[in-house]
């Protein structure tokens, strides 16, 4: 007992101060792209060339959709002009799919908060069933992380829950293979409402590196009416968090955050 | 002892196909049940779409690998596992894949819900509707008092779907019976006639938190049969990175060990420090679980000196929080209570399955690809053994606890020596991005890699066009699931969290 006391002082207080102060990310951390297209050296398309999932076009001005972008930069790497540049920017979650596609010049329409009614009724306590359909344990690791001592997700009310009967919305990670389908929409219809589904990762928006294969669905959103989006390979925790918090309108930068 | 008909291969070498003896569909059999009867393991048992079929053997204590292959003239053959357990599953897998029968398979049933590639019936005889995971006849213990368990897919955590099928009496468990291939996204499929543009992403999320393991087998297999060398240099930062990766894996699994028997210290401290890992990856790249770090050719980012120092400073501060967080766990008596005698595999099983990895370890088998099949140029003969202390072989939770911890110990020593090393290589300079070169034609290659969770294996087979007429990914979960099988049997259905945690095994890594 005595040791595991001092034990516990030793490791001290770890929790982070979000969502007032976001952690410190790595220098090489890749965030929000930023695309230049009076730098794109005109019809190279070396860009498209490169990037593993289509997620780029350099067809009149550059696109990215970061719903299918795994943030390789293989694009940045193939780009003889620097067009294209990640940003340590980790906010990028959106309510709405449309607003994954980015063109040259252009910030993220974060996403909304939930409409006032849900925010009366789920605002104060969230619970999530998270639901894995063909991932590769890569987003479910940075969504279980946030129940570690380092983010304490339950400050924030927001809980993971086993039975979806408890649960006012869900996450999904991975494309929603052909094998999970049925095992998805029985957990979700099994959520009562009102209910908010999260599609976590660039599987569970767009299929990912699998968009296309027979086996798999291509993205939560055929399978669920989703909500949020929150793109990445896998989304850091931090990424995913705010994601959650801004659903909640929880976020400071909440009022301001639009686009220029 | 290795049957004389097999040529021999050595890891990340590549082989002109011509040179793998094609013996008669007889041959292959007898000669693959011989090696097995004499000790050697079976690595991979699979085949192309035009009915061929290879094997690999191991002869671990020996360091020598051994590679066979045959041609049938129809989809049948005479089945290898009555005589050769290890290969149950590979041959449930070739037929669900490649429609081969394997006649007399005593427990032939799908592994993963899909229909094969190759035209021609299902050898399950299955209906369309039937076509889809977890349909398989499970077994059944009859009798009054008997009760059956199904848990999954969706189970009660943030884990992948799979479903476990329980026959108990009581708390007692006769018999479990696991079914996978929820997670089923056709990368085996989709990498014929590859590499392809996503096939590297499909690479780094085989099992996503392996990324490292699967890729750095993957790339080295492409760079045997494009003749691109990584260099010294980031030979030595994949190995660091595959340390990290086994230091994360570990000490999650060890504070998820004591989460499961309710011994909150250790579960909170290591589930906190196992991401002060996985930010070390991404120190290295930018990236928690090392995506975009091992290319073809070589390695993404460079380790420059004072990043090597900063990861030797807080690789030491984490190490020796880890120290203080897991001895609690030791000191327990509560906790060591729960762990010892529960769910055992012994060490003649673990041999007959073929299992891999610590859990293989922890039975007392003697395997380790870092020592006994060493990468090419890699370092990793600064690995110490890890079969010094008798106290990690009995079979038990305990054990591959423990085996774990002693790992851990090794990986610190090699991540220090390596970081020594680095410096003493001099400045890396940034290669060009080659995530596709050519490849020779008509060549095949065996990648080794010693992954957190054992042995991962990636065979790759070219054709005339330089492309995959064959790609086989093996995760270590594939051979290991069996095991925690066998460990349930005679066990409580209440112990099954802690002994499923104790393996820790891949799902995704499983169902590709
Ligand atoms: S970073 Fe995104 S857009 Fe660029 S190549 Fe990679 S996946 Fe494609």
């Amino acid at each position: 007992m005595h040791r595991i006391l001092l034990t516990r002082l030793a490791q001290g207080h770890r929790t982070n101060r979000m969502p007032n102060v976001a952690p410190p990310l790595p220098d090489r951390f890749r965030g929000l792209p930023v695309l230049d297209a009076k730098a794109c050296a005109s019809g190279c398309r070396a860009c498209e060339a490169a990037c593993p999932t289509g997620a780029i076009s350099a067809r009149k001005g550059l696109h990215l959709d970061l719903g299918k972008c795994l943030f390789c930069t293989a694009c940045t790497d193939a780009c003889p002009t620097g067009a294209v540049r990640f940003t340590g920017d980790h906010r990028l979650a959106v309510s709405d799919r449309k607003d994954l596609r980015i063109d040259s010049g252009e910030g993220l329409v974060l996403a909304e908060a939930m409409g006032k009614e849900l925010r009366r009724v789920l605002g104060r306590s969230l619970r999530l069933r998270v639901v894995s359909a063909g991932g590769c344990n890569g987003c479910e690791v940075d969504v279980n992380v946030l129940q570690t001592i380092v983010w304490d997700l339950s400050r924030f009310g927001i809980q993971y829950v086993a039975s979806p009967r408890h649960a006012d919305g869900m996450v999904i990670c991975g494309p929603v293979t052909r094998n999970m389908d049925l095992a998805v929409r029985k957990t979700w219809a099994a959520i009562p409402e009102p209910k908010l589904a999260f599609a976590v990762g660039a599987c569970a928006i767009s299929g990912g590196p699998y968009a296309g294969q027979k086996e798999q669905l291509g993205g939560a959103a055929e399978v669920v009416p989703v909500d949020y989006f929150i793109p990445g390979c896998p989304p850091h925790p931090l990424t995913i968090l705010d994601g959650f918090l801004r659903a909640l309108g929880r976020m400071p930068d909440q009022k301001t955050a639009r686009k220029a | 002892m290795m049957s004389g008909n097999l040529a021999r291969v050595s890891n990340g070498a590549a082989l002109p196909l011509k040179k793998v003896p094609k013996l008669s569909p007889g041959a292959f059999r007898d000669c693959v049940i011989a090696s097995v009867a004499s000790g050697s393991r079976l690595v991979a048992l699979c085949a192309d779409e035009k009915l061929q079929l290879f094997a690999i053997m191991a002869d671990d204590e020996a360091g020598i690998l051994g590679m066979a292959r045959t041609a049938l003239s129809k989809p049948a053959y005479p089945a290898l596992t009555p005589e050769c357990p290890a290969a149950q599953l590979f041959e449930r897998e070739m037929a669900e894949q490649q429609g081969l029968l394997p006649e007399g398979h005593p427990w032939f049933k799908p592994v993963r819900g899909h229909l094969p590639g190759r035209p021609g019936p299902d050898p399950f005889g299955r209906k369309p509707a039937e076509v889809l995971a977890g349909l398989i006849p499970f077994y059944r213990v009859e009798g009054t008092s008997i009760h059956e368990v199904g848990v999954g897919p969706v189970h009660a955590g943030v884990i992948e779907p799979g479903h476990f099928r329980f026959q108990c009496l009581g708390e007692e468990v006769f018999h479990l019976e696991i079914a996978l291939g929820y997670q089923h996204r056709g990368i085996e499929r989709a990498l014929l006639g590859g590499p392809h543009a996503a096939t590297l992403k499909m690479m780094e999320s085989a099992a996503g938190d392996t990324t490292i393991g699967h890729t750095w087998a993957y790339c080295q297999n492409i760079e045997a049969l494009s003749g691109i060398a990584p260099g010294p240099r980031a030979s030595l930062i994949r190995a660091i990175a595959l340390e990290l990766e086994r230091l994360a894996n570990h000490t999650g699994d060890l504070g998820a060990l004591a989460g499961d028997v309710g011994f909150l210290p250790t579960s909170s401290f290591c589930g906190r420090i196992r991401g002060d890992w996985l930010n070390l990856s991404a120190l290295l790249c930018g990236s928690r679980l090392g995506r975009d770090l091992v290319r073809p050719g070589g390695v993404g980012f460079d380790l420059d000196g004072d990043r090597c120092l900063e990861l030797r400073t807080r690789m030491e501060k984490a190490w020796a929080e880890t120290q203080a967080a897991v001895n609690l766990l030791w000191q327990a008596p509560t906790v060591m209570q729960r762990f010892e005698r529960v769910g055992l595999l012994t060490g003649e099983q673990a041999q007959e399955i073929g299992a891999v990895g610590p859990a293989a370890r922890a039975s007392g088998l003697r395997l380790d690809v870092r020592l006994q099949h060493p990468l090419s140029g890699s370092s990793q003969s600064l690995i110490p053994h890890g079969w010094d202390d008798p106290a990690g072989s009995g079979g038990d939770v305990f054990a591959r606890a423990w085996v774990r911890w002693r790992e851990m110990h090794h990986s610190i020593d090699f991540l220090s020596k390596a970081v020594s090393a680095l410096g003493a290589l001099g400045e890396g300079k940034k290669a060009e991005r080659r995530d596709r070169p050519a490849l020779g034609a008509n060549q095949v290659c065996l990648s080794l890699v010693e992954g957190w969770r054992g042995e991962i294996a990636h065979l790759a087979v070219t054709d005339a066009g330089g492309a995959f007429s064959l790609y086989k990914v093996i995760d270590p979960s594939f051979h290991n699931w069996s095991g925690l099988a066998l460990a349930m049997r005679g066990g409580q259905i209440s112990d099954f969290p802690l002994c499923n945690k104790s393996f820790n095994l891949s799902y995704c890594g499983v169902d590709l």
